[in-house]
């Protein structure tokens, strides 16, 4: 069993429930504020499966220090996992941010116009 | 009834895409293409102890750049979208005081937050961190200090000075790097200096430091916006 459920796969299995999780909360939940929640989780089941993508067994962050360097021979290579996709992330984790903060205001802004967060009241352009 | 059927639908299919995504992945055992270029070369090249500051900052520093304007019209569009009329910018809400507890706490507390957030992002080369980390790290002071005194007005004028300054600034030291280095952003303009000391890497430290400044402006920016729409009617 151990070998089958590494950390890579464990990661990858976290990162599948909360984008799951985030879609069916997505379509099911009413109410505004828990729609831009269900956003939030699905970005983070997102953000994890990608830097699960770059997790290589046995290895340490990309930071090289001394005990990188003591590591596989002085090999930088040999000892540390990959860098990009944490790159990537920590961008997706700042547009992550941006949105989320402007969802609030929208969601702000539509409370003041109807003063209610049902999103089944708002059906204006509903034809 | 229909509804929740098509929701069950479309999460089935997607647990059936990720249930073979999920027995089709294998670890990777060695870094390839561009992360082994990163892992060899990065520290000779760019001289930054952590190599996500060093793809972030220097070899994406085109990326982080597009990033901070991201989050730059995220701010403005938010300014925009909140802006109160003039009869409500006037009107005066006395918020009911917080507890004594989180007064006193936060007036230990504020100045040792703002002092993580600059630890964080002055040392963005060396430690897990970096200006997007450290800015938000203040701005959650700054939430804190809001929170403690629901009456407070932040500065909305030094605000935007830090953040049109370090903003400047930011691209000014793009720019040289295209004069006196290799390009746009190339941080080798200033000696890189002796690896993992704090003044190594260039020019990194100040271009993350710009940027933590930068981004924990602009999230402050963000939260007066929100703490202002209160006033509206």
């Amino acid at each position: 069993m151990m070998e089958y459920l590494n950390l890579g796969k464990i990661s990858l299995l976290i990162g599948f429930v909360l984008i799951l999780v985030g879609f069916w909360g997505l379509l099911s939940q009413k109410n505004i504020i828990k729609i831009i929640v269900s956003f939030t989780i699905l970005e983070t089941g997102i953000n994890i499966l990608i830097v699960a993508l770059g997790w290589i067994k046995g290895r340490t962050a990309p930071i090289i220090d001394d005990s990188v360097e003591q590591m596989a021979n002085h090999n930088v290579m040999n000892s540390i996992v990959d860098p990009v996709p944490q790159a990537l992330v920590l961008t997706a984790i700042v547009i992550g941010f941006g949105v989320t903060a402007l969802l609030l205001a929208y969601a702000m802004k539509l409370f003041r116009a109807k003063r209610t967060l049902e999103i089944n009241k708002f059906n204006d352009l509903k034809w | 009834m229909i509804k929740n059927s098509l929701i069950a639908l479309v999460l089935a299919s997607f647990v059936f895409m990720f249930y073979h995504l999920y027995m089709s992945y294998e670890p990777k055992t060695e870094l390839s293409g561009i992360a082994a270029h990163y892992a060899e070369h990065g520290a000779a090249e760019v001289g930054a102890a952590n190599l996500v500051t060093a793809v972030v900052v220097t070899y994406r520093g085109f990326d982080t750049m597009g990033e901070v304007t991201i989050l730059f019209l995220t701010a403005s569009i938010i300014s925009f979208f909140l802006k109160l009329s003039k009869k409500d910018e006037d009107k005066v809400i006395v918020h009911r005081g917080t507890s004594e507890l989180l007064v006193t706490a936060s007036q230990i507390l504020i100045p040792i937050i703002f002092l993580f957030g600059v630890y964080v992002f002055i040392n963005g080369h060396l430690t897990p961190g970096g200006g997007f980390q450290g800015g938000a790290i203040i701005a959650s002071g700054v939430v804190l200090s809001i929170m403690a005194n629901p009456n407070r007005e932040i500065n909305h004028h030094a605000i935007l000075w830090i953040e049109s300054i370090s903003g400047i600034f930011f691209v000014i030291i793009g720019i040289l790097g295209i004069f006196l280095a290799g390009g746009f952003l190339d941080n080798r303009f200033i000696s890189l200096g002796e690896f993992g000391d704090l003044f190594s890497a260039g020019a990194i430290p100040i271009i993350y430091s710009l940027i933590g400044l930068k981004v924990g402006a602009e999230i402050s920016n963000i939260l007066n916006r929100y703490q202002k729409s209160q006033k509206e009617s």
